[in-house]
C-alpha cells in the first residue's frame, strides 16, 4: 500500500514538468490569437504585411485612429451596451419567475413547457432572421435598439430559465412552508425569500445573457443599418472592400471584443461556477 | 388528505408566473416562425413581391403566389441541401469530439496537483477565446491563416517548406475553420469538466487512487461518473450551437471557395438574402428546424434525465 503511494508521489515529481510545459502550451494557444490580433492593430501595414511576422515593431495609434473616423466605432459600442444591458434585464424580468414556477408548482404539461423554453435556444437565427425583418419593417422598427432588445429575448430568457431554475430548486421547501406560515402568499415568497437565495445563480445567467447579446451577429445584421449598429456588425464591415486594411480591421476587433473579454475575466470565478449550474441534475 | 387543495393553488400560481415569459416568447419567437412557415408555401422571390395590406394589422400580405409544397419538393430534388446538411453534421461530428477529449485532457491537467500559480493563469486564459466575439474570431482567423502572411501558415512554412493557401484550398478551409471552432470551445468543454472534477469528493478518489495504479481506471470508475452531467450540458449545447453557426464561418470564408465551408445557415443565408428566393429558403429552414429539433429532443431524452 504504502508503496504504491510513493510510488504515485514519484510519478508526480517527474511529470511535474511535463505538467508545467502543458499548462504552458494550454496557455499560449488560448491567448496567442488575442494577442496576435491585438499586435497587429498597433503595427502599421508594411509590418503586417511582410512575409516573416513581425514579433518587434514600432506601435501606431493610426489604425485606431482610422478605423473609428471611418466607422464611428464608439456609437457602435454605445449600441451593443444599451442593447445587452436593456435584454439582459428583460430576460432575468420574464425568465426568473418561469425559472420559479418550473421548480417549484405542479402543473400539466410542465416538462414540455421546459423544454419548449430550452428548445427557443436551438432555434437557428437564420430561420426568424427574414420573417422578423418584413414584421420589423411593418411596425417601423428596423434600424431600432427595440427591436435587437425584443429578438434577443429568443435566446436569453432560455438560458435565464435553465440556470434559474435548477438554482430555485436547490432551495430547501421547509422554507416555502415557513413562509407561508408567515403568510406571505407565492409572489412574496418568491420575491423576498427564492430570489434573495438564488442570487448567485440570477446573477451567472445575466452574466451569460450580456456576453450572447453583446456577440450577437446575424440578426443585428439583418436588422440594422446605421442608427442602431451593433459592435460585431461594425466588426464586419471591412469585408466588403477592394483592400483589407489589416490594422484597421484588427483595431476595430479589438475595440468590439475587449470589453467583453475583459468582463468575462473579472467574473471568471462566476462563470466557471455558472458552467455546471444549468448541468447539475 | 388536503394534497389536491395546494396543488390547485399551486397551478393558478404558475399560471401568472410562466404567462409573461410565454406571452413574449411567443410574440417575438414563435410568430415570425409561423410567418416563414407561411412564406415556405409561397413563390416568394424577394425583388418581386409586394407588401399588400394587413390581415387584423399584425400578419403582412404580401402578393407572392400561392405554391404549396413546391418549395419542399424543390429541397429534396437539390443536392446542394443536402450536402450542406451532410457538412454541417460532419463538421460536428469531427469537432465536437475533438472538444470534448482535448477539454478533458486540460481539465485533468487543471485538476492536478502542482504548479498553482500557472493553473490559476490557466483558468483565466481559458475564459478568453470563449468570450472572443464570434464575428472578431472570423477576422483573426483569417488574419491567423492568410496565405501570404499568416502566422499559422509562416510556422507551417517552416516545418514543411512550402506555403499553402488555407482559406482558398476546399479541405484546408475547412479544416481552418474547424480549428477555429476547436479553439474557441474546448476552452468550455475543459472548464465544464473541470467543476465536475472538483466535485469528486477527495476521500474516495485518494482510495482509488491507492486501490489501482492505473489512471484510466481512477478516470473511469470514479471521476467520469461525476462528470457526466457536465458532459451532457457539453453535447446538448454545442450541438445546439454547432448547427446553427454562422457568424465565424461567414467571416471566414463566407462559406467558400466554392461551397466547401456552406454549413447550413449559411447556405440558407445565402439562399434567401443573397439568391433573395425567400420561399425555398424558409422551406429549407423550416425543414433544418424540424431535423434540430428531433435531435435535440432524442438527445435530451437519451442523456438528461429527467426535468
Amino acid at each position: 500500500m504504502a508503496k504504491s503511494y510513493l510510488k504515485t508521489g514519484a510519478a508526480l515529481q517527474r511529470s511535474s514538468w511535463g505538467h508545467l510545459m502543458l499548462l504552458l502550451v494550454v496557455i499560449v494557444v488560448c491567448v496567442f490569437p488575442f494577442y496576435w490580433m491585438v499586435a497587429t492593430s498597433f503595427k502599421e501595414q508594411a509590418a503586417i504585411l511582410s512575409s516573416t511576422p513581425q514579433f518587434i515593431f514600432r506601435p501606431t495609434l493610426d489604425n485606431y485612429i482610422t478605423a473609428d473616423q471611418k466607422f464611428n466605432i464608439g456609437a457602435c459600442l454605445l449600441n451593443s451596451l444599451i442593447v445587452a444591458l436593456s435584454t439582459t434585464g428583460l430576460s432575468l424580468i420574464l425568465g426568473t419567475p418561469a425559472a420559479y414556477a418550473i421548480a417549484r408548482f405542479e402543473f400539466k404539461a410542465k416538462q414540455d413547457l421546459w423544454f419548449w423554453f430550452i428548445s427557443n435556444r436551438m432555434i437557428s437565427p437564420i430561420v426568424v432572421a427574414l420573417p422578423f425583418f418584413l414584421l420589423a419593417r411593418q411596425f417601423k422598427l428596423l434600424d431600432t435598439q427595440l427591436v435587437l432588445i425584443l429578438i434577443y429575448l429568443t435566446f436569453n430568457v432560455p438560458i435565464v430559465v435553465w440556470i434559474c431554475t435548477d438554482q430555485f430548486r436547490n432551495i430547501p421547501k421547509e422554507l416555502d412552508e415557513a413562509a407561508t406560515l408567515e403568510g406571505y402568499n407565492s409572489f412574496g415568497i418568491f420575491w423576498r425569500i427564492a430570489l434573495p437565495l438564488a442570487a448567485p445563480g440570477i446573477a451567472v445567467s445575466a452574466i451569460f445573457s450580456f456576453i450572447f447579446s453583446w456577440n450577437e451577429l446575424l440578426y443585428a445584421l439583418v436588422l440594422t443599418r446605421t442608427n442602431a449598429k451593433t459592435a460585431p456588425v461594425v466588426a464586419t464591415s471591412f469585408l466588403s472592400g477592394y483592400e483589407t486594411p489589416w490594422g484597421q480591421i484588427m483595431a476595430t476587433g479589438t475595440l468590439v471584443a475587449l470589453p467583453v473579454i475583459i468582463f468575462s475575466i473579472i467574473v471568471s470565478r462566476q462563470l466557471v461556477r455558472g458552467l455546471t449550474m444549468g448541468a447539475v441534475k | 388528505m388536503g394534497a389536491t387543495k395546494p396543488k390547485k393553488t399551486y397551478s393558478t400560481g404558475a399560471f401568472f408566473f410562466v404567462a409573461p415569459a410565454v406571452v413574449v416568447l411567443l410574440a417575438v419567437g414563435i410568430f415570425p416562425l409561423l410567418f416563414a412557415a407561411g412564406v415556405s408555401f409561397h413563390q416568394f422571390l424577394l425583388p418581386k413581391v409586394h407588401w399588400s395590406g394587413n390581415f387584423l394589422g399584425v400578419w403582412p400580405i404580401y402578393d407572392a403566389p400561392l405554391t404549396w409544397f413546391d418549395n419542399y419538393i424543390a429541397i429534396f430534388q437539390d443536392d446542394s441541401f443536402r450536402d450542406a446538411l451532410t457538412r454541417t453534421f460532419l463538421f460536428l461530428i469531427i469537432n465536437l469530439p475533438l472538444e470534448l477529449i482535448l477539454g478533458l485532457g486540460i481539465a485533468l491537467l487543471l485538476h492536478q496537483q502542482g504548479n498553482e500559480f500557472l493553473k490559476k493563469i490557466c483558468r483565466v486564459a481559458l475564459v478568453v477565446p470563449m468570450a472572443t466575439t464570434f464575428a472578431v474570431v472570423g477576422l483573426t482567423g483569417r488574419l491567423l491563416f492568410d496565405g501570404n502572411y499568416g502566422v499559422l501558415n509562416y510556422l507551417w512554412s517552416l516545418i514543411f517548406h512550402s506555403r499553402p493557401d488555407w482559406l482558398a484550398d476546399p479541405n484546408l478551409a475547412f479544416f481552418a475553420i474547424s480549428v477555429m471552432e476547436v479553439w474557441q470551445w474546448t476552452p468550455f468543454c475543459a472548464l465544464v469538466l473541470f467543476s465536475s472534477l472538483t466535485m469528486v469528493p477527495p476521500e474516495i478518489e485518494e482510495a482509488a487512487r491507492l486501490e489501482t495504479a492505473h489512471w484510466w481506471q481512477v478516470l473511469w470508475r470514479v471521476q467520469l461518473p461525476f462528470m457526466l452531467p457536465g458532459i451532457t450540458a457539453i453535447l446538448i449545447l454545442r450541438t445546439a450551437d454547432i448547427l446553427k453557426l454562422f457568424d465565424v464561418v461567414y467571416i471566414m470564408t463566407k462559406g467558400g471557395p466554392g461551397s466547401a465551408t456552406e454549413l447550413i445557415s449559411l447556405f440558407v443565408q445565402r439562399i434567401g438574402f443573397r439568391a433573395f428566393d425567400q420561399g425555398v429558403a424558409s422551406a429549407q429552414a423550416i425543414v433544418f428546424l424540424i431535423i434540430a429539433t428531433v435531435l435535440s429532443r432524442i438527445y435530451i431524452k437519451l442523456v438528461y434525465k429527467e426535468v
